[in-house]
């Protein structure tokens, strides 16, 4: 009923809001694609992080964003070695 | 010394030119002393905005390969004393003029005037270089749609990746048309700021009289009645460090309107 009745009034047709979604998802794949330095300081941090937690292997790590029509996903495949004993204990 | 200021977009027609006219003229009616700078060499069109046209002997390659003093090639306003403008040359090229020498240029212009206003060409090549190479401000135009904001966003992480010590860069939303904002068919500003990530320096409306101004090689801030021009004296006063409320776009919508963003089934 309240969809009819935002029909009745136009809001489906309100063009602002999927301009608001179009110009989020351009600005993500823009501002990626812009600075390639962007993605490796992201993986040095990721494996500091995880380092505090596994034995990672470095050399084998893929970070990456995909990117659908509809979204842009960050993808990370990080190779684990051995789980910290201390991390482990903790839980 | 002066501010130099640079008026950039990326996108082309959003209005640059226009914001430099006006801009200038509003900051020379309330007492400062301007020079206004086009770095569209090859394409010069703030001359004509200007309606200084036929006044033009030297320019700003000639300035900067020796060929005038930069007093000679400075052309004074029809009405306002302050207010000079260094025209760009037509017959020449963006790479005929390096960075390094627009920046001595502007920081000569600065020690006589208390603002240079740059009107940057479109793109972000060798003319958008040399216009921002001296500027320690930067004024972003853009329009509220896709294709506008996405330039800005890639012009305002060009600016920001200087080195120097530059101001943030500010953000002017043209050719707003309140009544769309109200249907929800137009870009709302808080959702630009927020994906631009930068401050707001004001807010334009569209307006008829800037096409007539443009006929006449008047700047808008001289017709009472132009919303426009009232929007870009604001934005003067604000460059001046004063406090000026962002101007509240009348709809003119009426009842309907109204009672629509009432019940909430319109974002107003």
């Amino acid at each position: 009923m309240l969809d009819l009745i935002a029909k009745v009034f136009g809001r489906e047709s309100a063009s602002a809001d999927i301009a608001r979604e179009r110009l989020r998802l351009v600005l993500v794949h823009d501002r990626t694609n812009v600075s390639p330095q962007f993605l490796e300081a992201l993986k040095e941090e990721l494996i500091g992080v995880i380092s505090r937690y596994m034995e990672i292997d470095e050399e084998n790590i893929e970070v990456a964003l995909q990117s659908s029509e509809h979204q842009v996903a960050l993808v990370a495949n990080i190779p684990v070695r051995r789980m910290k004993r201390a991390a482990v204990a903790e839980r | 010394m002066g501010q130099i200021i640079v008026v950039t977009s990326g996108k082309g027609g959003v209005g640059k030119t226009t914001t430099v006219a006006n801009l200038g003229t509003a900051l020379a009616q309330i007492g400062n002393k301007v020079c206004l700078v086009d770095a569209d060499i090859g394409l010069r069109n703030l001359d004509v905005v200007m309606g200084l046209e036929n006044r033009i002997v030297y320019d700003l390659v000639d300035v900067i390969e020796g060929h005038a003093r930069l007093k000679q090639a400075l052309i004074k306003d029809k009405r306002m004393d302050t207010l000079y403008l260094l025209a760009a040359a037509q017959t020449r090229e963006k790479k005929d003029v390096t960075p390094q020498q627009m920046a001595e240029l502007t920081e000569q212009l600065s020690r006589e005037f208390d603002f240079v206003v740059l009107d940057c060409p479109a793109g972000i090549e060798d003319g958008f270089k040399n216009a921002i190479a001296g500027a320690q401000k930067a004024v972003i135009i853009c329009n509220p749609e896709v294709s506008s904001v996405r330039d800005a966003d890639r012009v305002i992480g060009l600016w920001d990746a200087q080195a120097e010590n530059k101001s943030p860069a500010m953000l002017i939303v043209n050719r707003v048309r309140p009544k769309m904002v109200a249907r929800g068919d137009m870009l709302e500003i808080d959702d630009m700021l927020e994906m631009l990530a930068v401050d707001l320096l004001g807010i334009v409306p569209e307006d008829e009289h800037i096409i007539v101004s443009t006929n006449r090689g008047e700047p808008a801030v001289y017709h009472r009645e132009s919303k426009a021009g009232a929007a870009f004296q604001n934005i003067a006063r604000r460059l001046m460090g004063e406090q000026v409320p962002i101007m509240q776009l009348e709809t003119d919508d009426g009842i309907w309107a109204k009672f629509k963003r009432i019940v909430g089934l319109s974002r107003g």
